[in-house]
């Protein structure tokens, strides 16, 4: 209660010297002035705190590193380092737009996982295991070919010279797997999408 | 004389900051010791 009455010059002094309720009376002191400032610049609660916030810290750092120079101006002084954080606010804002979170706005919906999630890891796993199944029902000629172009990533000109046969005879092959598997699919209804 | 028509600015009395914002700033001020050595200074922030 006695530091309601103390100036500031001796509070901070108070302060300096390890009373901690020093600050206490210093904050509840200038704290509407500092605010209401920062307020009327900024015109938001929760950023106005933040800047009171960062402002103290600053004041807490300076006085208890020795580095303030007592001149009877705490306020002014307290009130320009409000006044330079608020100027920083702008300047930040101003490269980087900021968007509060709304019912309308969502940053949920302009950012997304491209991880695939358990569900599409498991469609992935069923169509993979539907499509061995559909392979071994293919002929072995046809199966072969299949497998070295898509799986092996093989050219027909390397499949035909490892299958001994022509390009032209490999290329039929691959014409006629793709055309079973699409009927294999199509008698057997099986829908093969991620 | 002349009328002035511009409004004043409708701010809410007693503009506080919130109670957990001092908390936070008495307890952070309590738990740092912050020393200055030549040009360097350094800072403690007890848990």
């Amino acid at each position: 209660m006695a530091n309601l009455v103390l100036p500031d010059a001796v509070l901070v002094k108070n302060y300096i010297s390890g009373d901690e309720s020093a600050l206490a009376s210093l904050i509840e002191r200038h704290q509407s002035k500092i605010y209401g400032f920062i307020y009327s610049k900024v015109n938001d609660r929760d950023l106005s705190d933040d800047i009171f916030q960062d402002t103290f810290i600053k004041v807490i750092k300076t006085l208890k590193t020795k580095s303030y120079n007592e001149e009877g101006k705490f306020l002014p002084w307290v009130m320009r380092i409000a006044h330079n954080l608020v100027v920083d606010h702008f300047r930040k804002s101003k490269k980087m737009p900021f968007q509060r979170e709304t019912e309308e706005y969502s940053i949920f919906n302009y950012m997304s996982d491209n991880a695939p999630t358990v569900e599409s890891k498991m469609i992935t796993e069923q169509v993979e295991y539907d499509l061995t199944r559909l392979l071994n029902e293919l002929p072995d000629d046809q199966k072969e070919v299949l497998i070295m172009r898509m799986y092996q990533d093989l050219s027909f000109k390397e499949i035909a010279d490892l299958t001994g046969v022509s390009i032209n005879t490999a290329l039929g092959r691959m014409r006629y797997a793709l055309l079973n598997l699409r009927k294999i699919i199509e008698k057997n209804q099986i829908i093969l999408t991620n | 004389m002349a009328k002035l028509y511009s409004k004043k600015k409708l701010a809410p009395q007693n503009m506080l900051p919130k109670k957990e914002t001092i908390s936070f700033l008495l307890n952070y001020s309590k738990a740092l010791s912050a020393y200055k050595v030549g040009n360097v200074s350094i800072e403690i922030i007890a848990n």
